[in-house]
């Protein structure tokens, strides 16, 4: 007991001990950054800003370089530089028609975006809203809106499509860009869009931008003086949010849906599918884990599991799927091709279902190989597993959801 | 056994009679008085007799579960699709001023990907001396930073221009968090590179790019990424979260969150900005006669109430009420607060927590004693450079209802007789 005494009673000295060298040194124990790049600090009140940018400039020049790091080799910059900007730097030689780009487009994009690029459900409109910018609704698509070209060619050719960024080629990429500028009835439908020509292309709201004028527009005006007392003469309620009522609640967002769904048009068409797809399921999902457990082998299902997050950006399975980009997979193996309800096929894939063909586990290896392949005209944006073993594995994993 | 099963419903029915007596002392005013014992201190509880869990029941512990509750929620209608949308914070449960990377709100454009720190590769090319690659590793041998700062989607608060819309603080201003950073500075990194031969760099610019499919790339003048532009990868002391960039994204404090870019993949240094599909299309602020603003970076400074507030009404009746919210600006240190609880027509200073840091939130309280009559709830940030938070109707005179992104207006709830709140506007 006495031992245990004094041996707290030790460390509660020192401790203070310590806490009060360190209250005295405190200065002294926060060294300045080294000083590799230290530049002044920033005066976010300071009008002159040239002058500040002069002096960080000067000091970053005055820096020490570490000596970490490697050099970039040539063909490491080429595969990431890749931007293009409203000049047309970093436009790759190239070239496509609006013919080749309505097809190209009717594959790859018209899943979200719709055949004429009008835009699926919540999905951007890529066309129409000419006019519509000062309205209380504007419609912003990249013929109303977008003020440069290089955007669109430099947002498809590195983002899109969705789940599939990087894998549309240069000539694509400009026959796409050409067939969205006929969408929008700014070329006809003979043009072909190329390096050579880019520039030439007029983009209707590209004088429609102003650089931030807060500064000088609003920034005087919220700097005044605030008001403590009697700064009005009554306050009335104006506007609820109940009465709106598209707040989500925790059993689910029904409510929001629901109000959304008298408030808005436009998306009407896709939540009803999405409930037609939802009703389809129940039967199969509900029975899901049932009698057949005993075929699937559990390890390959789990790593089909992890293979299936490349599936995941448009495929939904399990309880609760619904058609997204892709349908949902509930139930898919041993299923007729082209069946679930809700979902707009490709003609190829329809009439392969309409020939009695189903998904098993050989067709599915087959269209997951080489989905272009397989069902030519496919929807399908990916392009494919090249591992044998990792399309067992998801093979495995959608039976899982199958039984 | 009979009589422990006794007295565990001897204790149920007191508790019930415990419960009321408690309710009607406080519905009175001034202190309260109980009838009778409270059986949760007169009755040994399970709790104070038998034995909880041992260490490592969870190596990596998460919240109590009776927290579950307080957690990112989504909006299903903004956006098609989960994986290019946005959920919220849920301030209305949070004090202080961390946001713990658990709830901290989230915003994909091709989803969160999975990116390992052996598979992170940096780059820097461009106007600079040599175009480099820097690894993991190396990101960790450069001299470190630390520090706070608040991170706010631009379209936070978008859905209420034309007018009162979402119910609740977690969606109306859910789409900040504020967390303590460790990391790079940006200047150190294009020291690294070098900028002898790049020239004056006061028109220039540096374009930052991220690795997952979206690409997310956005311009950034010389002058900010040279200023307090951090390349991270700690956030509250552990690696990032996935959702947020995991192994290394970028902190540009006090401008737009969608500008700091994640899974940071590649800054260039360049003669003008890209103008990229997140700086033309999205991200523009559309004025009332169709022309829009661009390059509008700067978060304004910008408070709300987080408590009470419709998803946290008050339960306890008249009396003792704390109010409490938060305030930020990207110009700097919040230095002030003011609170009216009658829609505006007065105000009182609220009490900052701490004093205000540059670029992060600060917390403030205004104590009351609540006479149970309705109140008209609002908040109102001074900035260290004079600028007052606005209302709705002022920005909305200048701007119009169609500019979507920075809504830095003053807020109301209205709080009722029997302590619920609803979001309104006032005249």
């Amino acid at each position: 007991m006495s031992k245990s005494l004094k041996l707290y009673g030790f460390t509660a000295v020192s401790a203070a001990a310590m806490l009060t060298a360190a209250y005295n040194f405190a200065d002294r124990n926060v060294t300045p950054m080294p000083d590799v790049a230290k530049v002044m600090p920033a005066d976010a009140g300071s009008p002159d800003m040239m002058f500040i940018a002069a002096a960080r400039a000067e000091a970053a020049a005055d820096a020490k370089r570490i000596g970490l790091g490697r050099e970039a080799l040539p063909e490491e910059i080429a595969a990431w530089n890749v931007d293009v900007r409203p000049d047309g730097t970093g436009l790759p030689p190239g070239s496509g028609s609006v013919a080749e780009g309505e097809e190209a487009f009717i594959a790859y994009c018209a899943v979200c975006h719709g055949d004429f690029a009008e835009g699926v459900g919540n999905w951007p409109k890529l066309a129409g809203g000419d006019g519509t910018l000062a309205d209380k609704d504007p419609v912003k698509t990249v013929g109303s809106y977008w003020p440069y070209l290089s955007t669109a060619w430099d947002y498809v050719h590195r983002s899109m499509p969705f789940g599939a960024a990087q894998t549309l080629t240069v000539d694509e990429t400009y026959a796409i860009t050409a067939y969205i500028l006929y969408s929008n009835f700014l070329v006809d439908d003979e043009f072909v869009l190329s390096n050579e020509n880019f520039l030439e292309v007029e983009m209707p709201n590209a004088d429609g931008f102003i650089v931030d004028d807060r500064a000088e527009t609003e920034y005087p005006l919220f700097s005044e003086p605030a008001c403590m007392e009697n700064c009005k003469e009554s306050v009335e309620i104006t506007m609820r949010a109940a009465v709106l009522d598209v707040t989500p609640e925790d059993d689910g967002a029904a409510a929001a849906e629901e109000a959304m769904k008298e408030t808005n048009a436009d998306t009407a068409a896709d939540e009803k599918i999405e409930q037609v797809a939802s009703a389809s399921t129940e039967t199969p999902a509900a029975e899901a884990p049932a009698s057949d457990q005993a075929a699937l082998d559990m390890a390959l299902v789990e790593k089909g599991e992890n293979v299936f997050k490349k599936c995941a950006a448009c495929h939904q399975v399990g309880d609760g799927a619904t058609n997204r980009v892709g349908p949902h997979l509930n139930g898919i193996v041993g299923q007729q091709m082209g069946a679930v309800d809700g979902f707009r096929y490709s003609k190829t894939l329809e009439g392969m279902g309409a020939d009695g063909m189903v998904w098993n586990a050989e067709t599915l290896a087959e269209f997951l190989a080489d989905p272009r392949g397989y069902v030519k005209g496919t929807k399908m944006s990916f392009n494919g597993l090249r591992s044998d073993d990792d399309i067992a594995a998801v093979v495995e994993y959608l039976k899982s959801y199958s039984q | 056994m009979t009589a422990d099963n006794d007295k565990k419903g001897a204790s149920r029915r007191a508790f019930l009679k415990g419960a009321v007596a408690a309710g009607s002392a406080v519905a009175g005013a001034g202190m309260a008085r109980a009838a009778e014992p409270d059986p949760l201190i007169t009755e040994v509880q399970e709790w104070a007799s038998g034995l909880g869990e041992g260490v490592d029941a969870t190596p990596y512990g998460l919240p109590i579960r009776f927290e579950s509750d307080v957690v990112r929620r989504n909006v299903e209608w903004l956006t098609a699709d989960t994986i290019s949308s946005i959920n919220f914070t849920p301030i209305h449960a949070l004090d202080g001023t961390i946001t713990p990377q658990g709830c901290a709100f989230e915003r994909h454009h091709s989803g969160a990907i999975e990116l390992k720190k052996e598979d992170y590769r940096l780059m820097i090319n461009g106007l600079v001396d040599k175009p480099m690659i820097f690894t993991y590793a190396d990101l960790e041998r450069f001299p470190r930073e630390n520090h706070v700062y608040f991170c706010e989607c631009a379209a936070n608060t978008g859905m209420e221009w034309a007018g009162a819309q979402l119910n609740g603080a977690q969606f109306t201003h859910g789409m900040i968090h504020n967390m303590e950073y460790s990391g790079v500075s940006l200047r150190t990194l294009l020291t690294e590179a070098g900028m002898e031969t790049t020239g004056d760099l006061s028109d220039k610019w540096v374009y930052v790019e991220g690795a997952d499919a979206s690409s997310n790339g956005r311009s950034i003048p010389m002058d900010k990424a040279l200023d307090d532009v951090l390349v991270a990868f700690k956030a509250n002391g552990e690696a990032l979260r996935k959702e947020h960039g995991y192994p290394v994204r970028l902190v540009v404090p006090g401008w737009e969150g969608n500008m700091w870019v994640k899974w940071l993949r590649r800054i260039e240094v360049m003669d003008g900005p890209v103008e990229s599909r997140e700086e033309t299309s999205k991200y523009t602020d559309t004025l009332a006669d169709g022309t829009s603003r661009k390059w509008t970076w700067v978060m304004d400074a910008k408070s709300v109430v987080t408590s009470p507030s419709p998803q946290s009404p008050i339960t306890h009746g008249p009396g003792p009420l704390v109010i409490t919210g938060l305030a930020w600006s990207g110009h700097g240190a919040i230095t002030r607060v003011d609170v009216s609880i009658d829609g505006g027509k007065n105000w009182t200073q609220a009490r900052l927590a701490a004093e205000g840091q540059t670029k992060a939130l600060s917390r403030f309280y205004l104590e009351i004693d609540w006479d149970g009559s309705e109140m008209l709830l609002q908040s109102r940030a001074h900035d260290e450079t004079g600028y007052v938070q606005p209302t709705k109707d002022q920005l909305r005179e200048i701007r119009g209802e169609n500019s979507i992104y920075h809504n830095n207006c003053i807020q109301t709830w209205w709080v009722k007789e029997n302590g619920e709140a609803e979001n309104v506007e006032v005249s």
